[in-house]
């Protein structure tokens, strides 16, 4: 098999159970999760908090054994070649991995040199991510001193010393500041974009996996409900929502009546003054729409169309939204 | 992987544990007035212990007797510490980074092991140095100290590596520190660091010949005193050294305890 045949990672069938504490039952973290990331992209692994995310992540980086299933980064089979696999895998885990009583330049040339660089070569790499992840003028500082987005970036940047095949983000920019998280999320675009390497992303904000991931499985307790390009997940959904709201309220009965004849809209819910709808296609619906409401009297106050998000596809293969769940 | 990484990884891993101490500079000094308080302390206010019919000190100078129980006793309460650090790693995403590199385990066990010696090295030597400004004299010599700093770090290594087992076991601070008072402090008193041990009941003596607490007393001692019986001396350090052994291979095992509750 070659390397292109293999892709950067894949995972079959994972099962893990952390034993319970006295009179507590055990937890099924992983209930056979699968998944498969080709080379040379992010795939997002979304879930709420306690999905299993993270044991995924730390089974596929050599911390944590399955209870049964197999893993495998870059072809090498993770349970049997650990040590071949730490050499060629970046992990930024949930916590911060920085050591606080080192500046942000010692923090890079120790990974880098754990990493197997020359003293010169891992000083070199150690200037070229901190101007980087702008961190420059923070260079000689202790890591303590960093505010959590340059000590998240500096987390991002130790992962990144010996230029890994495969990067493990989990919940990178969780506890960000909007600001430090739309930072942060350049710079992940760019690796798999300009550095071809192969990212596993964790996250539970849908904005973040929108954004990053080329493909992405959703997960619930322990396995992956359903998986594909954020945009083939949308369109599955089949349906735009069309949120119509009326000037007068009592006419919400009317209006519910009037728009439950008419082909292509189903799904009609009312909400305060206004009425939800599903369209198969938005925009052929909405001219369709409000010429009834307008034969029937009934008078528009606005018209809002929304494609499907992420959470409605959430939603509709977990059954409750990731946005309360998480 | 090789020796020679072995051996790299560990310096490195040395190396950042020194540079910590450097920048905590009230700690790196209460690490040495530490001892140094002991010394003085437990010096004056044992001083006629040495009076005590039966005592047999070699030495009419309290200070003489107690210096290599104190240089013992720092090492040992130095390095029931050392697991701190790994519990702080823990808790930072430190550990999980460095188990996930290509760093051996046993390279994380003796970085921390070396740097415990380099920290009681310098105690012993600060410990000697105060002993010797208040006028107490060792006759043992070069060889004497060479035995002292020897029995000081294998014994810092053993507690050390008995402080990293129960970090990577119990992974909780507090449980840390809270096991290690209960068991430092009885291997103190169950010795002959601060009290000629024949004085002791029989049963203390009887605890003592396998509290490796006390065989690194009894070792320095003797091998600062003017007549080492050296029968006394190499057996004790050849049993502190292979209990080192054992304790740090146990110890690096236990990374794997700490992996199954990842």
């Amino acid at each position: 098999m070659t390397t292109s045949d293999v892709g950067a990672l894949s995972a079959v069938d994972l099962i893990k159970t952390y034993p319970g504490g006295r009179n507590k039952p055990s937890v099924r973290a992983l209930d056979g999760l699968s998944l498969a990331v080709e080379t040379g992209t992010v795939f997002g692994l979304l879930g709420p908090n306690g999905a299993g995310k993270s044991t995924t992540v730390k089974i596929l980086a050599t911390l944590a054994r399955p209870d049964s299933g197999s893993a495998f980064v870059g072809g090498v089979d993770v349970l049997r070649h650990p040590e071949r696999v730490r050499r060629v895998i970046g992990l930024v885990s949930q916590k911060a991995s920085s050591d606080p009583l080192a500046t942000g330049r010692e923090n890079l040339v120790l990974a880098g040199r754990i990493q197997g660089l020359s003293r010169a070569g891992a000083g070199r790499r150690a200037t070229e991510l901190l101007a980087r992840f702008a961190l420059g003028d923070a260079a000689d500082r202790l890591a303590r001193t960093y505010s959590g987005g340059m000590a998240r970036k500096l987390d991002v940047a130790i992962g990144l010393v010996h230029r890994p095949q495969v990067l493990f983000l989990d919940e990178p920019t969780t506890g960000l500041d909007p600001e430090a998280r739309a930072e942060l999320w350049a710079e992940i675009a760019r690796l798999a974009e300009k550095d071809q390497m192969s990212v596993l992303l964790t996250t539970h904000y849908l904005e973040e996996a929108d954004r990053l991931a080329g493909r992405l499985a959703l997960v619930d307790a322990g396995r992956v409900v359903v998986e594909g390009t954020a945009e083939e997940l949308k369109s599955a959904l089949r349906g735009d929502t069309v949120t119509v709201g009326l000037r007068r309220s009592e006419d919400v009965p009317a209006a519910l009546t009037l728009l439950d004849r008419l082909p292509g809209v189903h799904g009609l819910n009312p909400d305060g003054r206004s009425v939800r709808a599903s369209a198969d296609d938005g925009a052929v619906a909405v001219p369709v729409l409000l010429t009834a409401l307008d034969g029937a009297g009934i008078e528009v106050a606005s018209v809002a169309l929304t494609r499907p998000s992420l959470d409605d596809v959430y939603l509709r293969h977990v059954g409750r939204s990731l946005e309360v769940a998480a | 992987m090789s020796v020679p990484t072995l051996v790299s990884h560990s310096a490195y891993l040395t190396g950042r544990s020194v540079r910590a101490l450097s920048r905590q500079p009230a700690f790196a000094i209460a690490t040495l007035v530490q001892p140094v308080i002991w010394l003085l302390l437990f010096g004056q206010l044992f001083r006629s212990v040495v009076q005590i019919p039966g005592f047999d000190a070699g030495t009419d100078s309290y200070l003489e007797f107690l210096t290599p129980g104190v240089i013992v006793m720092t090492a040992l309460f130095s390095s029931c510490w050392a697991g701190t650090v790994y519990i702080e790693d823990m808790q930072r995403g430190v550990m999980d980074r460095l188990l996930a590199s290509p760093v051996r385990r046993g390279a994380m066990m003796i970085g921390t092991l070396a740097y415990q010696a380099v920290t009681t090295l310098v105690q012993t030597l600060v410990v000697l140095g105060v002993a010797i400004l208040a006028g107490a004299r060792f006759a043992g010599g070069s060889v004497g100290l060479l035995v002292t700093l020897l029995a000081a770090v294998l014994l810092s290594a053993i507690m050390a590596s008995f402080s990293n087992a129960l970090a990577l076991l119990v992974r909780q601070q507090a449980a840390l520190i809270a096991i290690s008072q209960f068991v430092v402090l009885p291997l103190q008193f169950l010795s002959s660091a601060l009290m000629d041990i024949a004085l002791a009941p029989q049963w203390v003596q009887d605890i003592a010949r396998y509290n490796p607490v006390d065989w690194a007393v009894v070792a320095s001692r003797e091998a600062l005193s003017a007549q080492p019986d050296w029968g006394a001396v190499l057996p004790r350090l050849a049993a502190l050294a292979l209990l080192g052994l054992l304790m740090g291979w146990l110890a690096t095992r236990a990374f794997r305890s700490y992996q199954r509750s990842l």
